[in-house]
């Protein structure tokens, strides 16, 4: 077993990483789709106010574009670097989506999106179009193979543990790519990005109303935004992944721990508005108990019902105990190929194997683990409920509001007074930073819901880590932290520059006098 | 298993020459990105020189870099047991790599955004350091797969390695990052000699050409130090090619020589090293003569011809281990299951084209020299 101060570190590393990386990602899934909206438009009209719009919101796509793009390489290569044993034990099956998300999304979007900024003089105006929707369509097409992978994480369909090559195969790959968690969690992701990417331009947009700038660029942009992220935002709630908690153990073991439900209701299950989870007591403090929305929103039904965390404990604790006889038939099995009493054994009990390993924390042999150590193992697989039950309502009030935000903005949309109310452009100014927040707790939810487990029930994530020195992972995080943080502030401040000298510089706007005329135009003299 | 129609056997082997084009698709396309990114302090002086470089492969290193993207997730999706092992076992080298990386697209699109001197000093100097690390540590890792790697794992198949750091940076690895390097040197001045004109042109044609007979003569040598002084790997008795992906089922000794056993077996397989050869030459006197495309076509020979050179060598290994060779890494045991490799290449048949068919177009679009008056007319230019 891995040293444990290398899996909290690395455990840290990829959180930071990762949740810096998805800052960037969704805001280019966002941004994407509005700019190829926009360009579609002025491609139609002819009117350059659209052409203009095009190039600023690409503007700002290009330096946050650039940030998703340093960011991504670290993720997919830290798989291999801090999770070696994960990448070794189920590569078979996680790697494949990885490869084909390079090979036909990557590659898509990476291509164009050079030819989007590069190709305005070398491409008709529907070629040029072409090239911003295939870059749109890539960026989602990525969003998909990245959470069939992460899907498989969450609910690992479609694949068996192998004993000659000790790991997970492939069994079934249609199963991995329509695994119904997969699928749920791509539509709420996608549909989150285009709610962040409309914020984003209603938010700057509202900007320069209040400031009285651009009036022209900024009302057309808001209600392309409005009308996209009424859309979206109704999606990313209604559509919400959630609904992919109720299959999977390890998914119903997060739903119950969002809840903070301690024990199992009757259905349909009802919703803790508030309460202070408690750990140690399995209780909660200060419950506000509403009936019957819980059940409604997990399982979309009067009559489904809902396991609470307790209930849960007992079947892991079921679970270790059939892992225990997988586990030690394992063993027998690759001494003896032929032994057919040990096969029949694992076959029997295989799926629960994942849920022995856990006991690898408190013992090597862990055929011999005491009830106590089971007891542990078993509690081990409530992740950590109060920052789940926070994260949680963090999201979900902010996608309420976003729904009714939006409503709002498409209805004075509809009847032309964006531009009207101040308090409605400093609403939308100020909203700017609630769709990040949302996004990040979303992404903590899944994930660090998901603990103890790096794939649920298969492989425990403190297992899953590779066999590196201390030394090495601090190294690593600490250079992280410093290039990553050093890029925040030069990636802030080039958007702000960007943002306050506005789309007047545009070409075919108000041009500023040129400073680097003539020198370039010395250089080449001195070539010639 | 019956219902897939390629045996396991030629799927390993398909995989492994897959492996191949990809990195030679990676070295030659993201290659003249890195060769530019390391020339760039050399042939671009002024502050407009360096603009004119950096809009050589502006609009195209994005896609390029995918290349790098998809050679990480092939390796991970093919032979996750490879891709385990060596990002790894080489942990803070391939740091070393991501961070010099992310210093690249930040560094192209952040450069030219401020009218500041230190500034774009400090961005001039995250981009050459994005171009000449990842080149010189990738041909280092090259050299340290011919070397073997002290790694072995235990029955669980859980992966313990021995090594440090700097152990990675003997002087015969240290030499294959130099070929590394001096080869993406001369691929993208070649590139520089095709999309510019002027002082940067005849910069690149200079360096170019002596950093492609560097490749030359530093390859020789390295071939030499191979056969006479590096420690080969081979498998002792027979390993099944269709038998589990378990890297303990076979035996392997490390035996001196043994790198040259498949040239001495397999005499034709010569044309690979003298294809390195012969391309750099080749590359030297094209860039001399001032002719970019010939250049590249001939640095893009070489590169083929050093890649596919040391996969000759090592074959069928793909990372021997230095201190347990039974633990060593070859095509047929730490692949991926038959049917995840039949799935990627019927997918990789199916985009590989389609990617190679849009990027040509996208280079075709994007034909012409690159000149000072093209970048002030577009704004997002670099």
């Amino acid at each position: 077993m891995p040293d444990m101060s290398v899996v909290e570190l690395s455990r840290l590393q990829f959180a930071l990483t990762a949740m810096y990386h998805f800052l960037f990602v969704p805001l280019t899934l966002g941004l994407s789709f509005m700019i190829a909206i926009m360009e579609s438009v002025y491609v139609m009209t002819g009117r350059d106010i659209w052409r203009r719009m095009t190039l600023f919101w690409g503007t700002l796509f290009g330096i946050n574009f650039a940030m998703g793009v340093a960011t991504g390489i670290v993720m997919e290569f830290q798989f291999g670097m801090n999770w070696s044993y994960y990448s070794q034990y189920v590569g078979d099956i996680f790697g494949a989506p990885l490869a084909i998300e390079g090979l036909m999304a990557f590659f898509l979007e990476a291509t164009f999106v050079g030819l989007f900024f590069f190709g305005w003089d070398k491409l008709s105006k529907v070629k040029h179009l072409m090239v911003t929707w295939l870059v749109a369509l890539g960026t989602n097409f990525s969003a998909l193979w990245i959470l069939i992978a992460n899907g498989w994480m969450q609910y690992p369909v479609g694949a068996e543990f192998n004993p000659a090559t000790m790991r997970m195969e492939v069994t079934d790959f249609m199963a991995v790519l329509f695994n119904p968690v997969a699928q749920a969690k791509f539509v709420h992701t996608v549909s989150a990005g285009y709610v962040l990417g409309a914020v984003f331009v209603m938010a700057i947009s509202a900007f320069y109303l209040l400031r009285g700038r651009h009036a022209d660029l900024a009302k057309r942009s808001m209600a392309v935004a409005a009308s996209f992220g009424l859309a979206a935002s109704l999606s990313v709630v209604v559509l919400g992944d959630e609904s992919g908690y109720v299959t999977g153990e390890n998914q119903k073991m997060k739903l119950a721990a969002i809840e903070a439900m301690w024990e199992t209701e009757p259905a349909p299950a009802g919703f803790n508005a508030f309460a202070i989870p408690n750990q140690e007591t399995r209780t909660n403090e200060y419950a506000v108990h509403i009936p019957w929305v819980m059940g409604l929103i997990g399982t979309r039904s009067f009559n489904t019902e809902i396991p609470g965390i307790d209930e849960l404990v007992v079947r892991a604790e079921e679970r270790i105990r059939n892992g225990q006889v997988a586990y030690a038939a394992l063993q027998r099995l690759r001494a003896d190929r032929s032994d057919m009493h040990a096969k029949a054994m694992f076959d029997l009990h295989w799926q629960d194997m994942g849920y022995a390993l856990l006991l690898k924390r408190y013992r090597e042999d862990i055929g011999n683990a005491s009830e106590q150590e089971i007891a542990k193992a078993a509690a081990d697989t409530i992740p950590r409920v109060a920052p789940l039950f926070w994260s949680f309502r963090l999201m979900a009030g902010v996608g309420f509001y976003f729904i009714a935000f939006f409503a709002l903005a498409f209805w004075l949309a509809t009847v032309r007074k964006l531009d009207k109310y101040r308090w409605f452009l400093k609403l939308a100014l100020y909203s700017l930073p609630l769709p990040w927040l949302a996004i990040e707790a979303g992404w903590l939810i899944a994930e660090f819901g998901r603990q103890p487990w790096i794939i649920d029930g298969v492989l425990p994530t403190f297992l899953a880590a590779s066999g590196l020195k201390l030394h090495q992972v601090i190294i690593s995080l600490t250079g992280f932290v410093v290039i990553y943080t050093s890029l925040a502030v030069v990636d802030v401040y080039l958007l702000r520059k960007v943002i306050l000298k506005g789309p007047d510089d545009m070409p075919g706007g108000e041009r500023r006098p040129n400073h680097e005329g003539a020198p370039l135009a010395a250089a080449s003299s001195t070539a010639a | 298993m019956d219902t897939i129609p390629l045996d396991y056997e030629t799927l390993r082997l398909i995989w492994w020459l897959l492996l191949g084009i990809l990195l030679i698709g990676f070295a030659v396309m993201d290659g003249f990105d890195l060769g530019v990114g390391t020339l760039l302090p050399a042939v671009a002086r002024t502050d407009a020189e360096r603009r004119l470089v950096l809009n050589v492969v502006g609009p195209v290193w994005e896609g390029n870099q995918v290349w790098l993207i998809l050679g990480g997730g092939a390796i991970f999706a093919a032979f996750p047991a490879l891709y385990a092992v060596s990002f790894s076992g080489f942990y803070l080298a391939m740091f070393l790599i991501l961070f010099a990386l992310i210093l690249r697209p930040v560094g192209f699109k952040f450069r030219s955004k401020v009218e500041d001197k230190r500034w774009r000093a400090v961005w001039d100097w995250g981009l050459f350091v994005g171009g000449f690390v990842p080149s010189l540590v990738f041909g280092v890792a090259m050299g340290n797969v011919l070397l073997g790697a002290p790694f072995h794992f235990d029955d669980t198949l859980r992966i313990y390695y021995t090594g440090g750091f700097f152990a990675l940076l003997s002087p015969f690895a240290v030499l294959c990052g130099l070929v590394s390097v001096s080869m993406l040197i001369a691929h993208g001045a070649a590139m520089l000699v095709i999309k510019t004109d002027g002082p940067v042109a005849a910069r690149a044609r200079r360096y170019g050409s002596l950093a492609a007979l560097a490749t030359a003569v530093l390859f020789v040598l390295a071939g030499v130090w191979v056969a006479n002084g590096v420690t080969g790997y081979s498998i002792v008795g027979t390993l099944d090619a269709a038998g589990a992906s378990n890297p303990l089922g076979k035996q392997a000794i490390a035996a001196p020589g043994a790198w040259m056993a498949n040239y001495r077996t397999m005499p034709w397989t010569w044309i690979f090293p003298l294809l390195g050869v012969a391309g750099a030459l080749l590359s030297a006197l094209m860039l001399r003569a001032g002719r970019g495309g010939a250049a590249i076509m001939a640095s893009g020979l070489a590169i083929a011809g050093i890649i596919l050179t040391e996969g000759v060598a090592v074959f069928p290994f793909l990372l021997p281990s230095s201190t347990d060779p039974n633990s060593s890494l070859t095509l047929w045991d730490a692949s991926s299951s038959h049917m995840t490799l039949f799935v990627m290449l019927v997918v990789t048949c199916l985009f590989l084209p389609l990617v190679i068919l849009y990027t040509s177009w996208v280079y075709r679009v994007l034909r012409g020299k690159v000149s000072p008056e093209s970048l002030e007319q577009n704004h997002n230019s670099y």
